[in-house]
C-alpha cells in the first residue's frame, strides 16, 4: 500500500508539474500586449519556477520516505531524521525567507509601477462606467472636458448612460459615449472608473491588468497597449445574474485609424 | 449554578436518563460532539450535492437538470437551471461549507468529543453552556435552511457577500431580498454559538487537566483546538456586527456599506454616504482567521493520529505548536491581501503582503516536519493514515498555489480567476476534509465501538485521493488561462475553447462525490454490525485510548487518571513495548 | 468554602493540574467573553470611525444642554453603579450577605436609571427627527446610524446586565449562587461600565458643538 501511494503520488506530481510546463496555448496566459506586463509575467515565472521546483522535491520525498517506511520487517530499525527538527526550522527560514525577500522586493517594485505611479502628464483620459451589466467609455470630445455625472438623469433607454446633462453643462455636450474602449496603440491611457450600482471589476488578460470599480469611488487606473488588435474586457467581480455576461471589447489601433474613429465618433454628436 | 473548578471525575453530573436527556438535550460533551459531527455530515451533503449541480451547469449549461425545477420553479424553469438559481447555489455551496462543515466537524465535532477525554476531564467546564452552543448553531443551519424555500430564493452574492449587492435589497435582482437577510441573520446567530463553543474549550483546556497532564503533554489535536477557540474568539466576535450592520442596511434604511447615488434596476437608491469596503475590511477581519479556524484542528488532528502509525513520535513536537501558534498570531495581520484590487490604497497592498508571505515559513516547518518524520518511520496503511499522508501532499499543493496568491502584482492577473479556486479548495476542500477523514476513521471506533470497515475505507482513500487532484489542479491551469470564477456559464471568446476542461473536472467532481457514499455507507453500516473495538485498536498512547470504546457517561468511569508520559511516546528506547501510554505508571529508564 | 478552596487546585488534593491563571473557570470565562465583547465594540466604533473620516458633512448637534449633560450624569451614574458593584463583591466575599443584597440592588438600580435615562435622550432625539437613516440637520446620514448603533448596541448590554444583577442578587440571597458567581457578574459590570467611557467621548463629546 505504501509503495502504491509513493508511485500514486510520483505519477500526480510529474502529470501536474508537465502540464504547467507543457501548456500549449489554451491552458497558459496569452500574448502580454502592455508596457508593464513584462514585470508581472517574469514575477509569474519565478515564482512558478521556485514553487515549481518545491512541489516536485516535497512531494517526491515525500513519497521516497512513504515508500522506504512501508517495510515493516522486524530487523528494520525506526530512525529519525538527522538533526531531528532543527534543519526543517533553519531550512524553512532560509530557503522561504530568502525567497519572499527577492519575490518582495521585486514584486514591490512592479506593483508600484502600475498602481502607485502618477499617470503619464501625455495620457489620453477616458472615462469608464460599470454598472449592471455592461461597460460604457466616455471620451471628452473637443473641448477636452467631461460633463458632469447625474445618476437621477440616467436614462438608459435614450442612450444617456452616464447621466448627462447636456442641457445645462456645457461641457457634457461634446462627450463621445461608446460601448468598446477604443484607443491609439503605444498611448498611456487614463482611465477614471466608476460603478453605477454594485461593485464591479476591469479585467483585461492581455494587458495583465485588473482593478475593482467601487461604486462610490472613483478609480484611477492607467496602462499603454504595445500590440493593435481586439481584446475581451471581462467584469470579475460578482455582480449579480448577469455578471458572467457581462463584457466588453478593448479595440487598440493603429494612431491614423483610431484618429479617425474618434472624429467620425465626434460628427455623430 | 457551580462556578467552582469543575470537580473530579464522577461528580460532574450523575448519568442522563431518557431518551430526550440522553440523546437529544444532553449536556454530554461526548453526545454534543456526535451532534455537531452529525450536523456536519448534513451539511456536507447538502454543500457537495449543490456542487454537483454547479459543476454541471458548468460543463453543461443547457442541459436539463432532472428534477431541479421542483427545488425551485423560478430558478430552473424547464430544468434548466438560470444564471441567477447558480450564483444562489454556488453562494450556499460556500457558505454551508466553510461554516457548517469546515468549523464544525474538525473543531466543533470532534473537538468535543475528545477534548475533555484527552486532558482527562469528565467533561467540559461548562456542560449546559456548550448544549446552548449545539442548539445555536443548528439554529443558525435552519435559518440558512429557509433561505432556499422563501419566494426570491437564496442570496446570490457569494459567501463573501459584497456590499452593496448584499446590502441594497430585492432591487439588486433575484435572490437579493428576504434569502440574503436570512443569510445574514443565520451567520450571526452561528457567530453567537462559535463564541460559546470558545468559551467552553478555553475553560476546559486550561482548567481541567489532570494531574500530571502539563501543557506541555498535551496532545497536538488538543492544542489545536484550544489555538482555533481563541483565534475565534477574536473573530467571530467581528463578524457579529458586521452581519448585524449588514441586515440593518437592508432592513432599516441604514447605509454603512452603501454610497449615495447608485441606480439600481433603474431606481435610484435612497442610501447615502456608506462603504463597500468597509463590509470588506471587516468581513476579512474575521474572514482570513477562519480559513485558519478551518484548517488548524485539521493540521492538529493529522498529526495527533500520524505518530500511532508511524510508531515514532513527531519531529519536533514542541516546534509544531509554536508553528501553530505563529499562523494564528499573524492570521489577524494578512486580511489585507483579499482587497489587492478592491480599490483599497494600494500602498497597503505591498503591507499585507508581507505578513502573508511571512505565514509561509511555520506552514513550510510544518510541513517539513511531517515528511521528515516519516522518514525512519514504520507506517502501518490503515485508512486513516493514507489520509493523514494524503493531507500532506494536498496541503503542500494548495500552500504553494497561496505563494502565488501573495504577491499582489501577480494577484492582478490571478485574481477572482480559477486558481483562487483551485488554491482555497486545496487547502480547504480538500485537506481540512481530508482530516476529517483521518479522524472519522480513527476516532469512529472510540465514539460508537465499534470498527469501521478498512477495505472499504481504503478505496474510498484511494478514489478520493485521485479524484481531487482530478477536479482541483485543472483549476491551476484554467486561472493561469485567466478563467473568471463564478461565471454561471462560459461565453466569453476566451473562455469557449475552455469548455472542455470543465467537462472534465466535473466528470472528475461527480465521480468523487459519488465516492464519498462509500464512506458514508461504511459509517452507517459499521455503527451496526461493524466489529466490536477494544479499548486501543491502534496501540496509541493519548487518553482516550486509556477507557472504554465508547467510554462510560463520565469518560473515565469514576477514576481520576494520572499522566506520567508526553502524547506520543511510540519507539521509546528502554521501554517494554513500542509505545507507552500517557497514563501508563511505567518508568522509563533514560537511554 | 473558603476562598482558597475555590481557586485552582487546592480544594481537589492535588488530582488536577493547576490552571495556569489561578482562577475558577467561571471567571476565566467571563474574563474570556469580556475580550470577545471588546472586539465587537471595536469592530462597531471601527466601522463609525470609518464613515465618520469618510463623511465631510458630519454634524456635531450635541448641545451643552439637554444632551452632554444627560450624559454626564449618565456616566455618573454608571460609575457610581461600578462603585456600588465593588463594594457588593466585598461583602460576598465577607460573607456579609445582608449588605451584599444591598449593594446589588444599588447596583441594579443605578443600572436601571442609566437605562431609562439613555431611553429618554433617544425618545427626545426621535421626537425631532432622527432615525437610524435621517438626520434632521441635513448633516450625514451615518450620524443616526452610527449613533443608535452604538449606544444601542451598549444599552443591550446594560439590560442584559441589570436582568442578570437581579437574578444573581435574589438568588445569592437564596443561596442558589455564591460570591464567585458575584464576583464574575461584577467583571461584566465593571466591562459594560468601560465600554461607555469610550462611547461617550467617542459619540457625545466628539459630536458636541
Amino acid at each position: 500500500m505504501g509503495k502504491a501511494f509513493a508511485v500514486v503520488l510520483v505519477i500526480i506530481t510529474v502529470i501536474s508539474t508537465a502540464v504547467f510546463i507543457f501548456h500549449g496555448q489554451l491552458l497558459w496566459l496569452p500574448e502580454d500586449i502592455s508596457a508593464h506586463g513584462h514585470g508581472i509575467d517574469h514575477q509569474l515565472m519565478e515564482t512558478m519556477a521556485g514553487s515549481g521546483f518545491l512541489f516536485v522535491l516535497s512531494q517526491v520525498l515525500l513519497g521516497i520516505f512513504v515508500w522506504q517506511s512501508s517495510d515493516r520487517s522486524e530487523s528494520r530499525k525506526i530512525k529519525t531524521f538527522p538533526g531531528g527538527a532543527k534543519p526543517m526550522v533553519v531550512t524553512a527560514i532560509v530557503l522561504v525567507g530568502l525567497e519572499i525577500l527577492a519575490l518582495s522586493f521585486v514584486g514591490s517594485k512592479v506593483w508600484a509601477g502600475i498602481y502607485l505611479t502618477p499617470p503619464d502628464p501625455g495620457s489620453m483620459h477616458i472615462d469608464l462606467q460599470a454598472g449592471q451589466f455592461a461597460f460604457y467609455f466616455r471620451y471628452a470630445g473637443a473641448d477636452g472636458k467631461f460633463g458632469g455625472l447625474h445618476p437621477d438623469k440616467i436614462d438608459e433607454g435614450n442612450g444617456n448612460f452616464f447621466g448627462l446633462d447636456p442641457a445645462n453643462d456645457v461641457a457634457a455636450r461634446d462627450d463621445i459615449t461608446s460601448a468598446s474602449l477604443v484607443i491609439p496603440v503605444n498611448r498611456p491611457i487614463y482611465l477614471t472608473m466608476h460603478s453605477k450600482d454594485v461593485i464591479h471589476s476591469f479585467y483585461v488578460r492581455e494587458l495583465r491588468i485588473q482593478q475593482d470599480i467601487v461604486p462610490g469611488l472613483l478609480i484611477p487606473l492607467h496602462f499603454t497597449a504595445t500590440k493593435t488588435g481586439r481584446y475581451e474586457i471581462v467584469c470579475t467581480q460578482l455582480c449579480g445574474l448577469g455578471h458572467h455576461n457581462m463584457r466588453a471589447y478593448l479595440e487598440v489601433m493603429p494612431e491614423d485609424q483610431f484618429d479617425q474613429w474618434l472624429k467620425a465618433k465626434e460628427a455623430e454628436q | 449554578m457551580d462556578n467552582t473548578l469543575a470537580k473530579p471525575a464522577a461528580h460532574q453530573h450523575a448519568p442522563p436518563e431518557g431518551f430526550l436527556r440522553k440523546y437529544v438535550f444532553s449536556v454530554d460533551h461526548k453526545v454534543i460532539g456526535l451532534q455537531y459531527y452529525g450536523l456536519a455530515l448534513v451539511a456536507v451533503v447538502i454543500g457537495m450535492v449543490l456542487s454537483w449541480l454547479m459543476r454541471v451547469h458548468l460543463g453543461w449549461s443547457t442541459f436539463p437538470i432532472p428534477g431541479l425545477g421542483k427545488l425551485s420553479a423560478a430558478g430552473a424553469p424547464d430544468n434548466i437551471m438560470t444564471p441567477e438559481y447558480y450564483l444562489s447555489l454556488m453562494t450556499m455551496h460556500g457558505t454551508i461549507m466553510v461554516f457548517f462543515v469546515l468549523t464544525n466537524a474538525p473543531f466543533s465535532g470532534f473537538g468535543n468529543y475528545f477534548l475533555p477525554i484527552q486532558v482527562g476531564a469528565a467533561d467540559m467546564a461548562f456542560p449546559r453552556m456548550n448544549m446552548m452552543s449545539f442548539w445555536v448553531t443548528l439554529v443558525a443551519f435552519l435559518v440558512l435552511m429557509a433561505a432556499f424555500f422563501v419566494p426570491d430564493g437564496p442570496p446570490l452574492s457569494g459567501w463573501t457577500a459584497y456590499a452593496p449587492l448584499s446590502a441594497v435589497g430585492k432591487d439588486a435582482g433575484p435572490g437579493q431580498a428576504l434569502g440574503q437577510s436570512l443569510w445574514g441573520i443565520s451567520i450571526a446567530i452561528f457567530c453567537v454559538g462559535q463564541l460559546l463553543g470558545s468559551l467552553n474549550f478555553i475553560a476546559t483546556t486550561l482548567d481541567l487537566r489532570t494531574k500530571g497532564m502539563s501543557l506541555a503533554r498535551l496532545p497536538f489535536s488538543t492544542w489545536a483546538w484550544f489555538i482555533t477557540s481563541v483565534i475565534g474568539l477574536l473573530a467571530f466576535a467581528v463578524l457579529l456586527p458586521a452581519c448585524i450592520l449588514l441586515v440593518l442596511d437592508r432592513v432599516a434604511g441604514t447605509s454603512f456599506f452603501i454610497p449615495s447615488g447608485l441606480v439600481i434596476s433603474d431606481r435610484l437608491q435612497p442610501h447615502a454616504g456608506g462603504s463597500p469596503l468597509l463590509w470588506q475590511h471587516l468581513f476579512w477581519f474575521f474572514g482570513h482567521p477562519e480559513v485558519y479556524i478551518a484548517i488548524l484542528p485539521a493540521i492538529g488532528i493529522v498529526s495527533h493520529i500520524l505518530p500511532a502509525f508511524m510508531r515514532k513520535p513527531l519531529l519536533g513536537p514542541r516546534v509544531l505548536v509554536g508553528c501553530m501558534a505563529a499562523i494564528a498570531f499573524l492570521s489577524y495581520m494578512v486580511w489585507g491581501h483579499h482587497m489587492f484590487v478592491s480599490g483599497m490604497n494600494p500602498f497597503s497592498a505591498l503591507l499585507f503582503s508581507v505578513p502573508t508571505l511571512v505565514i509561509t515559513i511555520p506552514a513550510t516547518v510544518a510541513v517539513l516536519l511531517w515528511i521528515g518524520s516519516v522518514y525512519g518511520a514504520k507506517l502501518r496503511f490503515t485508512s486513516a493514515s493514507l489520509f493523514c499522508l494524503g493531507f500532506i501532499s494536498v496541503f503542500i499543493s494548495g500552500g504553494i498555489s497561496g505563494f502565488f496568491l501573495a504577491q499582489p502584482s501577480i494577484d492582478t492577473y490571478l485574481h477572482a480567476t480559477y486558481f483562487v479556486v483551485a488554491h482555497f479548495h486545496f487547502v480547504m476542500g480538500v485537506a481540512a476534509i481530508f482530516a476529517i477523514f483521518a479522524g472519522t476513521y480513527f476516532w469512529m471506533p472510540k465514539m460508537v465501538g465499534r470498527m469501521m470497515n478498512e477495505t472499504l475505507g481504503k478505496i474510498h482513500f484511494w478514489l478520493t485521493f485521485v479524484g481531487v487532484y482530478c477536479i482541483f489542479m485543472p483549476m491551476h491551469y484554467l486561472g493561469l488561462a485567466g478563467n473568471v470564477r463564478r461565471y454561471s456559464a462560459f461565453t466569453d471568446d476566451f473562455l469557449v475553447p475552455l469548455i472542455p476542461v470543465h467537462q472534465f473536472i466535473t466528470i472528475a467532481a461527480l465521480i468523487t462525490g459519488a465516492a464519498q457514499f462509500i464512506f458514508i455507507f461504511n459509517l452507517i453500516w459499521s455503527r451496526f454490525r461493524g466489529p466490536k473495538a477494544p479499548d486501543n485498536p491502534w496501540q496509541a498512547t493519548s487518553l482516550e485510548w486509556s477507557t472504554s470504546s465508547p467510554p462510560p457517561f463520565d469518560n473515565f468511569g469514576g477514576k481520576q487518571l494520572v499522566v506520567h508520559h508526553e502524547a506520543y511516546e511510540y519507539g521509546v528506547a528502554g521501554s517494554a513495548g513500542d509505545y507507552v501510554m500517557q497514563t501508563s505508571p511505567e518508568v522509563v529508564k533514560a537511554q | 468554602m473558603s476562598e482558597l478552596e475555590i481557586t485552582a487546585g487546592a480544594g481537589h488534593a492535588g488530582l488536577m493540574e493547576e490552571s495556569p491563571y489561578g482562577i475558577p473557570s467561571g471567571k476565566l470565562a467571563m474574563w474570556c467573553f469580556v475580550i470577545s465583547d471588546a472586539v465587537t465594540f471595536s469592530a462597531v466604533l471601527f466601522a463609525y470611525g470609518y464613515l465618520r473620516i469618510g463623511s465631510p458633512d458630519w454634524s456635531t448637534p450635541f448641545q451643552f444642554s439637554p444632551t452632554i449633560l444627560n450624559g454626564i450624569v449618565m456616566t455618573f451614574i454608571l460609575l457610581s453603579s461600578s462603585l456600588t458593584m465593588l463594594a457588593a463583591v466585598e461583602a460576598a466575599k465577607g460573607r456579609r450577605k445582608s449588605a451584599c443584597f444591598g449593594w446589588l440592588c444599588a447596583t441594579t438600580l443605578l443600572g436601571a436609571l442609566f437605562a431609562v435615562l439613555h431611553l429618554r435622550e433617544w425618545g427626545r432625539m426621535i421626537d425631532e427627527g432622527w432615525r437610524l437613516f435621517q438626520n434632521p440637520t441635513g448633516g450625514s446620514v451615518h450620524f443616526g446610524a452610527a449613533f443608535f448603533s452604538v449606544t444601542g448596541l451598549h444599552l443591550l448590554h446594560v439590560i442584559g446586565g441589570v436582568c442578570a444583577l437581579s437574578v444573581i442578587a435574589l438568588g445569592y440571597r437564596r443561596d442558589r449562587y455564591n460570591p464567585i458567581d458575584v464576583e464574575i457578574t461584577g467583571i461584566y459590570w465593571h466591562f459594560v461600565d468601560l465600554v461607555w467611557m469610550f462611547v461617550f467621548p467617542l459619540l457625545y463629546l466628539m459630536n458636541a458643538s
